[in-house]
C-alpha cells in the first residue's frame, strides 16, 4: 500500500450508491460491520434518483415507481423513519385505446364492455398467475442454492422449491410447467380476445428486456414482475413522494444511522487485489483505501471487466461475463408541461396512475422488431406517468411532469444516437399526441434518454438498467454468470450485490439484501 | 484485440502439402504419408528402425511445418500470455523458448506448446492444435494481436548427436554456442532463417524456421552438408519413439485436450500429469490456477508415470492391476515401446493413488497376437522415474564436434 493510503481499513467497501448498494450497506451496517460506500457521482441513487431536466421541473431519471420492493425490506431499515413518505399508493394501471375508452387493468365491469369473455376469463387467469407468482417470490430472498455442491444447505434449497411446486397441486404444477417456457404472446392469446388486455399484459411482460412478446421466457418475465409485485404489497405500485431519490435518500440515511460512511464524488478506478483476495480499491484520484471485502454495486461486466480486469480471472469465466446480454432497449423520455395533458377519456384516477401505450400483442412485438435491426421503433410501446398529478411539489405550480418508459431504443442504431435521437423522439410524440391531442403544444422542455445516454450517467454496460436481460440462461442459479451467482465471485473478498446478481433488475434492493446476508453467512469478519 | 488467419490458398486438397513435399515425396520408399494438422506428411520413409536409429547416432531431418503457429503481438503480449500459460512469461528473456501447457478454468490442459520471445512484445506460440477460439477468447480486455501463421513458416526438425556438426556445415556460424531453449538469426545464402535449441528427441537438436520459398533449398543444402554424418529425413513413428524415451507428451495420446473431451474424469490436469514443475503458483493469476491450488491442497488421486515393464513386448493400451491375478484395476497404458537404446520396455501409464509412487509394482495385461492367435501375460511394471533417456549431449554447449 502507498503511504497515501488511507490508514483506516474497513470491513467492507461497497462500489456504487444504488438502491442495492445501499441496502447492503445498511443490512451490513446494522449487523455491526464497518462499511463504506463510494459512489461516482455527485448524489447517491444510481438510477434510481430525483433530478432537474428542465428548469424547475424534476423527474425520476430511471424508474419512476415503487413496485418491487418488499414491504418487510422498508420495514426492517426503517425506511418510513428516515424520511420515505408516499405521494400515492395503489396506483392503477390503464391500457390507452387506440379506438376507445381507456380500461382500467383488473376492473372487470370496464373489461365487461369491452369483452364479456374476457371479464369471465379475467378472475381465475388473475388468481393462477398471482400463485404461481408468490412460487417464485419465495426465490427472490435469498442467496440461490448450487447444483451440484454437494452441500446439504444447497440440496435443501433446491427440494424447497421441489417441494413448493409439488404443493402447487397437481393441476397446477402442470400449468406452471406448461407456461414457465413459453412466450407471453401466446399465453394471453390462449386466454384472451381483447387486444387492448393482451397487449398491456404483453408490455409488462417484456418491460426492460430485450425481448418482444413472442421471445420464448417472457412468461418467466412477466411472472417475475408479479412475484416482486407481490412481495412489495399493497402499497404497490407506489410513487415515493419527491420522487425515487427520495426512498435512495432515506436508505442512505438509514444506512448512515446503522454506521456506514458514504463518500459521493468518489469513483472507483479498480479494485485492488492482493494474494489472490480482493484487498481494496483505488479511486480516480489515486487514493487507495483497503478493506477486508468488495462488495461491487456496479453490473458484472463493469465490475469483473473495468474494475477488477480480467487477468484476474479465468478465460472461461471472462468469456462467460463478456457474453451476458445487457443491451439495453428501454428509453427514458422526460416533458416538462405547462398543463396536464388529456388523455382521451381518462379519468383523474388513471391520469395518476400508470398508463401504457400498448393496444395490442401485435403492436408491441412490431415495436421491437425495430430494434432486432438497429432500429427504433417508429411506433414504440409506452408506460407512462404524470408524477405532478400526486406529486406538485416536481414541477412549478400548475404545471406537470410526464414520464415514460420508451420500448425499443436499441443501445446502438444504425447511423447512432446522436443523428437518430431527434426523429426517435418525434416518433414518441407522434404516438402521445394520438392519445392526448393537444398533448405536443404544451410542451415546454423535453429530455430523452438512449440506452446509450443511461450508460454514460449511471455506468450500466449497454445502459441495459436491469444489469442485463431476465432470462432462464440469466436467470437464478446462473446469475449473472455461473461461477458468480452466489454474490461471491471467483475471487476471495469480491461479491457483487447489483442487478445483475440475483434476484436481478428493478427497484426491489433484495439483491443488496441478499449480498449481505451472503457476506453475513460467512462470519468472520 | 484483433484475430487473424493466414488462410492457405489451396482449399480443394483435403490435406495441404508443405513446402518440404517434393524432397518427401522423392525421398520416401512405403508411400506412407498421414494427416496431421491438415498437412500430409511422411509416416515412414523407409524403415522406423533405421529412422529411429539414425535420431540417436547421426542426424535426422523432420518436417513439423504442420505444427500450428501463432504470432501474439502488442502492448499487452507479455501480460496476456502469462495469464494463459501456467509459466512464468516474464522470466522469459527476449532470444529464449520455453515450453509451456495452458489449462481451463478448472486447471485441466487444453494444449502444450512452446513460446519463442521474439521480441519484448512479440512472440511466437507453436501448438499441437488450432487454439485460435481459445488464444482469443482469453484476449479479451488485452490489447493484443493474435495471428496464425502455420503456412507463412516452414519448420524443419535437425535431430541427432552429429546435428551441430551438419549445421555448422551448413553454414549456420556459432550455431555451437547455441544453449538449450535459446534462439538466434542467421543469414545462409541470403536467406534468412531462425535456428532454436529445441526438439522432440529429447537428443541433441535443433529447429529451423525459414520462410516457405527456402524449404527446398535449405533441405538440399542440408542434406549435402550431412552427407558424411549420416542424415536422413524421418517420418513420425521414428520421432514417436524417440519423444516415448524422452518422455514427452503427446496430445491425444498421453492425454486429450479439455476442448475435447466428453465423458467426465478424461480431463488431466497439468499435476497429474507430472508436470507440476511447470507450474507457478508464485507468479499473478493464470488460467485455472485456483482449480489447480485446491487439487495440490487435496492431493493427487492419479499421476502420469513411467513404468519399466518385464520381458521384451510392449505393453500397448494395457490396463493395469494392483495384483498378478488383475481384479483390481489401478490405470492403463497411454504410450509403450521397448526400447532398443535403453535396453528396456518401456510405457507412460496414468496410475491412481497411491500405486503411482516410484517403486511400487503394478501389473500390465499384455495382449500378444502371435499369427492371429492371440496369447494374454501379465506382467510386473514397475514405476520408475521419467526421462528413461536423458543423454548429456542433450545439454552440452558447445555439443562435440562430430
Amino acid at each position: 500500500m502507498s503511504a497515501a493510503a488511507t490508514a483506516r481499513a474497513y470491513d467492507a467497501i461497497i462500489v456504487g450508491a444504488g438502491h442495492n448498494g445501499l441496502v447492503c450497506a445498511a443490512t451490513l451496517a446494522r449487523a455491526g460491520r464497518s462499511v463504506l460506500v463510494l459512489e461516482a457521482r455527485a448524489t447517491v441513487g444510481g438510477c434510481a434518483v430525483t433530478r432537474e431536466f428542465a428548469a424547475g421541473f424534476r423527474v425520476s431519471a430511471g424508474a419512476h415507481l415503487l413496485h418491487q420492493m418488499p414491504a418487510a425490506l422498508i420495514e426492517e431499515l426503517g425506511l418510513a423513519a428516515h424520511g420515505l413518505e408516499y405521494a400515492a399508493t395503489a396506483l392503477p394501471t390503464t391500457a390507452l385505446a387506440a379506438d376507445g375508452a381507456p380500461l382500467e387493468i383488473g376492473d372487470l365491469a370496464a373489461l365487461a364492455r369491452r369483452s364479456p369473455a374476457d371479464a369471465r376469463a379475467w378472475p381465475a387467469f388473475a388468481a393462477r398467475l398471482g400463485r404461481f407468482a408468490r412460487l417464485l417470490r419465495g426465490l427472490l430472498a435469498a442467496p440461490p442454492p448450487r447444483l451440484g455442491s454437494g452441500a446439504w444447505s444447497d440440496r435443501l434449497a433446491l427440494a424447497r422449491l421441489g417441494l413448493r411446486l409439488r404443493l402447487l397441486g397437481r393441476r397446477d404444477m402442470r400449468e406452471f410447467l406448461r407456461i414457465i417456457g413459453m412466450n407471453a404472446y401466446d399465453l394471453v392469446a390462449d386466454e384472451f380476445e381483447s387486444e387492448l388486455v393482451k397487449g398491456a399484459l404483453s408490455l409488462d411482460a417484456v418491460l426492460g428486456t430485450n425481448f418482444g412478446p413472442r421471445a420464448p421466457g417472457t412468461v418467466l418475465t412477466l411472472l417475475y414482475r408479479l412475484a416482486a409485485e407481490s412481495a412489495a404489497g399493497p402499497r404497490a405500485l407506489a410513487q415515493p413522494r419527491g420522487g425515487m431519490g427520495a426512498l435512495t435518500q432515506a436508505l442512505a440515511r438509514a444506512a448512515a444511522a446503522a454506521g456506514a460512511t458514504i463518500r459521493t464524488g468518489a469513483p472507483v478506478a479498480r479494485i485492488r487485489v492482493d494474494a489472490d483476495r480482493a484487498a481494496g480499491v483505488v479511486l480516480d484520484s489515486g487514493e487507495e483505501i483497503a478493506a477486508a471485502r468488495v462488495i461491487s454495486n456496479a453490473d458484472a461486466k463493469t465490475t469483473f471487466l473495468r474494475l477488477l480486469g480480467p487477468e484476474h480471472l479465468d478465460t472461461g469465466f471472462v468469456r462467460r461475463v463478456d457474453h451476458i446480454r445487457s443491451r439495453g432497449v428501454a428509453a427514458k423520455l422526460h416533458l416538462a408541461l405547462d398543463r396536464l395533458p388529456a388523455f382521451a377519456g381518462a379519468s383523474p384516477r388513471a391520469l395518476g396512475g400508470r398508463l401504457l401505450v400498448a393496444p395490442s400483442a401485435d403492436y408491441v412485438e412490431r415495436a421491437w422488431n425495430h430494434s432486432k435491426y438497429r432500429e427504433w421503433s417508429l411506433r414504440p410501446a409506452l408506460e407512462v406517468t404524470l408524477p405532478t398529478v400526486h406529486d406538485p411539489s416536481l414541477a412549478p405550480a400548475g404545471q406537470h411532469v410526464l414520464s415514460a418508459v420508451v420500448q425499443y431504443a436499441p443501445y446502438a442504431p444504425e447511423g447512432g444516437w446522436p443523428a437518430g435521437k431527434p426523429q426517435f423522439l418525434e416518433a414518441i410524440l407522434g404516438v402521445l399526441e394520438s392519445h392526448a391531442p393537444g398533448l405536443r403544444a404544451g410542451i415546454r422542455a423535453a429530455e430523452l434518454s438512449t440506452p446509450a445516454d443511461l450508460e454514460r450517467e449511471f455506468g450500466m454496460s449497454g445502459g441495459h438498467w436491469h444489469h442485463g436481460d431476465l432470462a432462464f440462461d440469466q436467470f437464478y442459479l446462473v446469475r449473472p454468470v455461473p461461477g458468480a451467482a452466489q454474490h461471491a465471485t471467483p475471487v476471495a473478498g469480491l461479491y457483487l450485490c447489483g442487478a445483475s446478481a440475483h434476484p436481478g433488475g428493478g427497484v426491489m434492493g433484495l439483491a443488496g439484501r441478499n449480498a449481505a446476508r451472503r457476506v453475513l453467512a460467512e462470519g468472520a469478519r | 484485440m484483433t484475430t487473424g488467419r493466414a488462410v492457405p490458398a489451396h482449399f480443394r486438397k483435403p490435406l495441404l502439402e508443405t513446402p518440404f513435399h517434393d524432397r518427401a515425396r522423392e525421398l520416401q520408399q512405403n508411400d506412407q504419408f498421414v494427416g496431421w494438422a491438415g498437412y500430409s506428411t511422411v509416416d515412414v520413409f523407409s524403415s522406423v528402425e533405421q529412422e529411429y536409429f539414425a535420431i540417436r547416432n547421426a542426424t535426422t531431418l523432420y518436417d513439423l511445418t504442420p505444427m500450428v503457429k501463432y504470432r501474439i503481438a502488442g502492448p499487452d503480449a507479455e501480460r496476456y500470455l502469462n495469464r494463459l500459460v501456467t509459466r512464468d512469461v516474464r522470466k522469459l528473456k527476449v532470444g529464449r523458448v520455453s515450453y509451456v501447457v495452458w489449462c481451463n478454468d478448472a486447471g485441466h490442459i487444453i494444449d502444450d506448446g512452446t513460446i519463442f520471445r521474439l521480441g519484448a512484445r512479440d512472440f511466437r506460440v507453436c501448438t499441437a492444435e488450432r487454439q485460435l477460439d481459445w488464444f482469443a477468447d482469453s484476449a479479451i480486455g488485452f490489447d493484443v494481436a493474435i495471428e496464425e501463421v502455420t503456412s507463412e513458416i516452414a519448420a524443419l526438425a535437425v535431430q541427432g548427436p552429429t546435428s551441430c556438426f551438419v549445421l555448422k556445415r551448413f553454414g549456420l556460424a556459432g550455431i555451437e554456442q547455441l544453449r538449450p531453449f535459446e534462439l538466434a538469426e542467421f543469414t545462409v545464402g541470403g536467406r534468412p532463417l531462425l535456428a532454436s535449441r529445441t526438439g522432440f528427441t529429447g537428443d541433441l537438436g535443433y529447429e529451423l524456421w525459414l520462410q516457405p520459398q527456402d524449404a527446398g533449398s535449405v533441405w538440399d543444402a542440408l542434406m549435402d552438408a550431412g552427407r558424411t554424418r549420416g542424415i536422413r529425413p524421418i517420418g513420425s513413428q521414428a520421432l514417436n519413439m524417440a519423444r516415448i524415451e524422452a518422455g514427452f507428451l503427446l496430445p491425444n495420446v498421453d492425454f486429450v485436450s479439455a476442448e475435447h473431451t466428453i465423458r467426465v474424469n478424461r480431463d488431466r490436469t497439468p499435476l497429474e500429469l507430472g508436470l507440476g514443475w511447470l507450474v507457478d503458483f508464485d507468479k499473478p493469476h493464470f488460467n485455472g490456477r485456483r482449480a489447480l491450488l485446491a487439487q495440490r491442497e487435496r492431493g493427487l488421486t492419479r499421476l502420469l508415470v513411467g513404468l519399466d515393464v518385464a520381458g521384451n513386448k510392449p505393453a500397448h493400451n494395457a490396463l493395469l492391476y494392483a495384483e498378478p491375478a488383475g481384479r483390481r484395476e489401478v490405470g492403463s497404458v497411454t504410450s509403450a515401446m521397448w526400447s532398443p537404446t535403453c535396453k528396456r520396455n518401456i510405457a507412460l501409464a496414468i496410475i491412481d493413488a497411491p500405486s503411482f509412487a516410484v517403486g511400487t509394482t503394478v501389473w500390465a495385461d499384455i495382449y500378444l497376437n502371435r499369427e492371429l492367435v492371440w496369447e494374454r501375460r501379465m506382467a510386473a511394471a514397475r514405476v520408475v522415474e521419467r526421462p528413461f533417456f536423458a543423454p548429456q549431449r542433450r545439454r552440452a554447449t558447445p555439443p562435440a564436434d562430430r
